[in-house]
């Protein structure tokens, strides 16, 4: 039966949007643990380890999500594990956080001035120490706008999770549509309602880059 | 007991592989040229247009850097096939990726644009060229040039985001990994195939891309080598 598209419908797109955000934000807080270790390994003293977590980041970040989704939906229930969408969802979007997250990170790292390494290791700190007191507080202002602007990136991209039968906003919204064939308004909805979470976050991000990068040299 | 791979038969499928690698490549080269295309007029047009015309473009650059690509493609793949416009999955898919890159590519080439100082325009114009020729060589093409590394990088991301393309029934390398994985039940090692497929073709576009850059701006690559070079010496 086709049913057109009224309150009911909307509603279910609206809350839909709650898994969206939630896997937005397992898979950011996950992958921004995995991300600063890889970041850390990337600057690591060992040329082997900065060379496995160069290849690391470089191999995630030249191949879709959507390969890095199925690999990981596949290999884990390979592997024994019996997922449900939402962890096989998080796992492998949070695995896709991780190496952009990591290369955003070590931009930002190595963007401190030399001499503040240099400075903090004349006081003896060791190197855990530097990365504590000394770099980190300052990468951490450096790194505020594109991990933000990531952010948006990574919103967006939950949307290809819907494979894997897990239902968030799109996947409410090719379900709405099915029942009621209008798409046209059900897909120009569903743009809306990411446009207003995304959006925002497009601005503060550009507004944190203005806002950080005052009083600074260059 | 363990897991065996088995990819013979996946091989066995190569033609279907193949042609939608084909397709994956032409999607993805056609979308870069019309893509790059239309981000040049539209920053030409906020060049020289009036301010309405201005907000249009931002408008129209921040409605498709604020949502899903997938979310685009389901827009004109249903949506306009719902308003009585019947495009196939391929062309649909064409037409999605280049308004998204379009989109993109004129985001970053205005960023190069702003990074030419007004007295260079003045220059131009004191040199009588016209607004339009200080449009082109002063403004545009050093822009792109110097814009030409993050532009590449979009592009390759834009070949990766092809992918979900296979979401509309369109036959490209993610599609027909789904059609071989139908068809032989080996779902890992069909994705393993694949994902190995996307990131030869991701290194080859970077290639591609890097020595388009050399061939197209030599003299802001040039430049560049004078001055590595430079700093090695």
């Amino acid at each position: 039966m086709i049913t057109s598209f009224g309150w009911p419908e909307a509603l279910f797109l609206v809350g839909s949007v709650r898994w969206t955000l939630l896997l937005t934000l397992i898979a950011f807080l996950g992958g921004g643990i995995l991300g600063g270790v890889t970041a850390l390994l990337r600057l690591a003293r060992n040329p082997a380890v900065r060379w496995l977590a160069t290849i690391y980041i470089q191999g995630i970040q030249s191949v879709p999500v959507l390969m890095v989704l199925f690999l990981s939906y596949y290999g884990l229930s390979l592997a024994g594990f019996e997922l449900p969408p939402l962890l096989a969802a998080s796992v492998s979007l949070g695995i896709y956080v991780s190496a952009y997250l990591a290369e955003i990170w070590r931009g930002s790292i190595e963007a401190v001035p030399f001499q503040q390494w240099e400075a903090s290791a004349s006081l003896a700190l060791t190197r855990a120490q530097q990365y504590r007191y000394v770099i980190v507080p300052q990468a951490l202002r450096l790194s505020l706008p594109p991990t933000v602007g990531f952010l948006v990136q990574l919103v967006k991209n939950t949307s290809i999770v819907s494979v894997v039968g897990f239902v968030e906003l799109s996947r409410a919204g090719q379900l709405v549509n099915n029942a009621t064939f209008q798409p046209f308004k059900i897909f120009g909805v569903v743009a809306l309602v990411y446009f207003l979470i995304c959006f925002p976050l497009s601005r503060l991000s550009r507004r944190l880059e203005r806002v950080l990068h005052v009083g600074r040299p260059h | 007991m363990g897991f065996q791979f088995q990819f013979e038969p996946i091989f066995a499928e190569w033609p279907l592989i193949l042609d939608g690698l084909l397709l994956t490549v032409w999607l993805s080269l056609g979308a870069i040229v019309l893509g790059s295309a239309l981000a040049v007029l539209l920053t030409a047009a906020r060049q020289l247009g009036g301010w309405a015309i201005g907000l249009c473009v931002e408008t129209y650059v921040e409605l498709m850097r604020n949502t899903p690509f997938l979310v685009q493609l389901f827009l004109i793949f249903f949506g306009l096939s719902g308003l009585g416009l019947r495009l196939s999955a391929a062309e649909a898919a064409l037409l999605a990726m280049t308004l998204n890159l379009a989109a993109y590519s004129a985001e970053i080439i205005r960023a190069g644009v702003d990074s030419t100082h007004k007295s260079q325009r003045e220059a131009g114009l004191s040199l009588a060229l016209t607004k339009r020729q200080v449009l082109q060589h002063v403004v545009l093409i050093p822009a792109v040039a110097k814009v030409w590394p993050a532009l590449s990088s979009q592009f390759v991301l834009m070949m990766l985001a092809s992918s979900v393309c296979s979401f509309v029934s369109a036959q490209e390398l993610s599609g027909a990994t789904a059609i071989v994985e139908q068809r032989t039940f080996r779902s890992f090692e069909s994705y393993i195939v694949a994902t190995l497929l996307y990131l030869a073709l991701a290194l080859a576009l970077k290639a591609l891309l890097g020595i388009v850059g050399r061939l197209a701006f030599p003299r802001v690559s040039g430049l560049a080598r004078v001055r590595t070079t430079g700093a090695a010496s």
